[in-house]
């Protein structure tokens, strides 16, 4: 596999050059106080010098609102009432500056939206058709714990390239054919000497001794659920809880949806929307009864889904890859760091 | 203020073993800089788990609504002794429910202008010296003067000490009496319609639907609200932008002549959005219509829940 090395000029310059082969570049730009993921303007140079965007990159392969099908509600129409698929770009897309919990997440979402009882085919052909081109994290914030699940600064899991800081520029490491292929579109750079290798590596094992959080989940797969689940911390857990759903919507692992239908007019359209086990109506029966209608059940739900459901349903460690945007972003300071402990140690 | 902090535990340890209330609401210290928890606890022996000082930003009135408790006891500023007012006379929570410990407020910390500050590198610590509040993170270290990072709400509070208690922890402090509250409204004011709609557009554009601003805020607390209500569906629950400003739109609405301006909507929201530039124009309309700022007293009736037959109605033409 390719290793190359680009000057910051160069590789901003390879970008552009990317672009020729690529529907949609995503990368990290600075709009007021936070970074998002936006696609590369003509000219415009993306911002790398950031700690994590504020929404995760889930959202490109998983819209927050997408139209599914549209229809024809004019009764007097031949087509009235039939659903047929909204047309979408699934053209080649890459990501660039995805940070390896953020990569590591479509891993864990993948579960869900691709297994082998059921493929979600939007996110199956958008996940396809993306290249993850990750920026390993040489300065880890003091909320993140990835190595404490599974993950780390330089992790690789889910990504096509990562990308190393160095003096001057980035190592970029490819290890797949997407990566390849990247590599080959971002035109310019060198190869990768030896040394310039050892100087990336170096980057990435001091990165991992930065980590500061750790999360001990090691118990939570023999614990009885229903042990868990009547727990008498619970309540107290959830006191200070507006029931938002910034956790929810900033997670890069939560991938619970809501389908609505809208019409306006004689055009109808099926919406497919990001949903959140906060909301009491996402729970709400037809009958009117809420099996959660307490908030601190909403958020006992949120933990176990992720800390215990999870972990049982797929023996594959935690629903979460330790990014740290609930512990800094929760309105009410909710910090899941917190509440793994007490699970683990119950 | 971080030395009401050993004032709160003393008087919720004295409230709580005396059993003159059942349990007691303020907030421990948070797990991130910047950032305090809102916490209840009936056990006096946790006392020392309460904490003060300015990133205590939230509305503690949030966590008031339809208790079933006999007394509790709760922290209160100005702009949360307001609230409880609110509450009170919106009949959610009654005066003899509560014991309201009242702290005199200089104004809270906006973390986001802090943040600025260090041009976005991570705070790993924080602390309060007098005027001033010192931040610091890998290889920084920074003293701020508290008056320049002052949450905008507070720049232009007018009621810092609680209009509303049974024991005060300080001293009152002089309330600020020269500012000009609606500035920035009067500006929004003079735009044409295009221009509004434009300015409106662009500070609710990235916004996410997660209704924390909502969530945050004691006046919010219908049993279902307009945006979950589906029959009929009042609104869309895509991130569309006429629905989500029209969620604003509403929200703001519903908030005329209860809002306090505490601030806690703009300080959740994970993006970042000047919520209050909704709301503020419906307080300055309070203010001028009514004469009316929300939540100063229990002894008269806000402008909106009363039909007053010798009303003047000059507003209507």
């Amino acid at each position: 596999m390719t290793d190359k090395v680009y000057s910051e000029e160069e590789w901003g310059e390879a970008l552009e050059a990317a672009k020729d082969h690529y529907t949609k570049v995503y990368v990290p730009q600075k709009e007021g106080d936070f970074h998002l993921f936006r696609d590369l303007k003509e000219g415009a140079r993306p911002d790398f010098k950031f700690e994590n965007t504020r929404m995760s990159a889930k959202g490109l392969v998983y819209p927050q609102s997408m139209r599914m099908f549209e229809c024809n509600m004019d009764l007097a129409a031949e087509d009235a009432s039939i659903l047929k698929e909204d047309e979408k770009d699934y053209g080649p897309r890459v990501v660039v500056g995805i940070r390896p919990c953020d990569a590591a997440a479509f891993t864990i979402v993948g579960r869900n939206f691709d297994n082998p009882e059921y493929q979600d085919p939007w996110w199956v052909r958008w996940y396809e058709a993306t290249t993850f081109v990750g920026l390993g994290c040489s300065e880890p914030c003091s909320t993140c714990f990835c190595t404490s699940v599974g993950g780390g600064p330089f992790n690789r899991e889910g990504l096509d390239v990562l990308l190393y800081e160095v003096d001057g520029g980035y190592v970029a490491r490819s290890f797949s054919d997407k990566g390849e292929k990247f590599l080959s579109n971002a035109a310019g750079g060198r190869d990768a000497g030896e040394d310039e290798l050892k100087a990336a590596e170096a980057v990435a094992e001091a990165a991992s001794g930065k980590i500061v959080s750790s999360v001990e989940t090691d118990n939570l797969l023999e614990k009885k659920q229903l042990d868990l689940f009547d727990a008498p911390f619970w309540e107290e857990v959830g006191f200070s809880c507006l029931n938002c759903g910034t956790c929810t919507y900033l997670c890069p692992t939560c991938w619970c949806f809501d389908i609505q239908d809208e019409v306006h007019g004689t055009a109808g359209e099926r919406i497919r929307n990001w949903d959140s086990c906060m909301f009491p109506l996402f729970t709400l029966h037809g009958s009117g009864h809420n099996p959660r209608d307490q908030k601190w059940q909403r958020v006992r739900q949120r933990f176990m889904h992720k800390l215990k459901y999870y972990v049982d349903k797929y023996g594959a460690g935690v629903q979460c890859t330790g990014c740290g945007r609930c512990v800094r972003y929760c309105p009410v300071n909710i910090d899941i760091r917190r509440v793994a402990k007490l699970m683990n140690e119950y | 203020m971080v030395r009401y902090t050993e004032k709160i535990r003393e008087t919720a340890g004295r409230l709580l073993e005396s059993g003159e209330v059942e349990v007691f609401i303020g907030y421990r210290q948070g797990t991130v800089p910047l950032m305090n928890e809102p916490f209840q606890l009936t056990d006096a022996a946790r006392v020392d788990e309460l904490y003060w000082d300015c990133n205590s930003c939230l509305n503690l009135c949030n966590y008031l609504t339809k208790r079933p408790e006999k007394r509790i006891g709760i922290v209160a500023n100005g702009c949360n002794s307001r609230n409880i007012v609110t509450h009170i006379i919106e009949n959610q929570i009654t005066r003899e429910q509560l014991y309201i410990v009242g702290i005199p407020c200089e104004g809270m910390i906006d973390h986001r202008a802090v943040q600025r500050k260090v041009n976005g590198r991570e705070i790993l610590d924080y602390r309060e010296e007098g005027a001033d509040i010192i931040i610091s993170g890998r290889g920084f270290e920074e003293k701020i003067k508290k008056a320049d990072v002052l949450r905008t709400n507070c720049r232009i509070c007018r009621h810092r000490n609680p209009v509303i208690y049974d024991e005060l922890l300080g001293e009152k402090v002089e309330e600020q009496t020269d500012v000009d509250a609606y500035k920035d409204v009067k500006n929004i004011e003079e735009m044409t319609p295009d221009k509004k709609q434009e300015f409106f557009q662009q500070l609710i554009a990235n916004c996410i639907r997660c209704y924390a601003c909502r969530n945050a805020c004691p006046l919010c607390y219908c049993p279902t609200c307009f945006v979950d209500e589906s029959k009929p569906q009042w609104v869309g629950k895509s991130v569309d932008p006429i629905d989500t400003l029209t969620f604003h739109f509403l929200r703001a609405y519903h908030c005329a002549g209860r809002c306090t301006d505490c601030g806690a909507c703009e300080r959740v929201c994970p993006v970042g959005i000047s919520m209050r530039q909704f709301t503020k124009k419906l307080n300055k309309d309070a203010e001028e219509l009514f004469e009316w700022e929300a939540g100063l007293t229990l002894e008269s009736r806000p402008p909106l829940d009363v039909y007053r037959p010798d009303d003047y109605n000059d507003f209507i033409r």
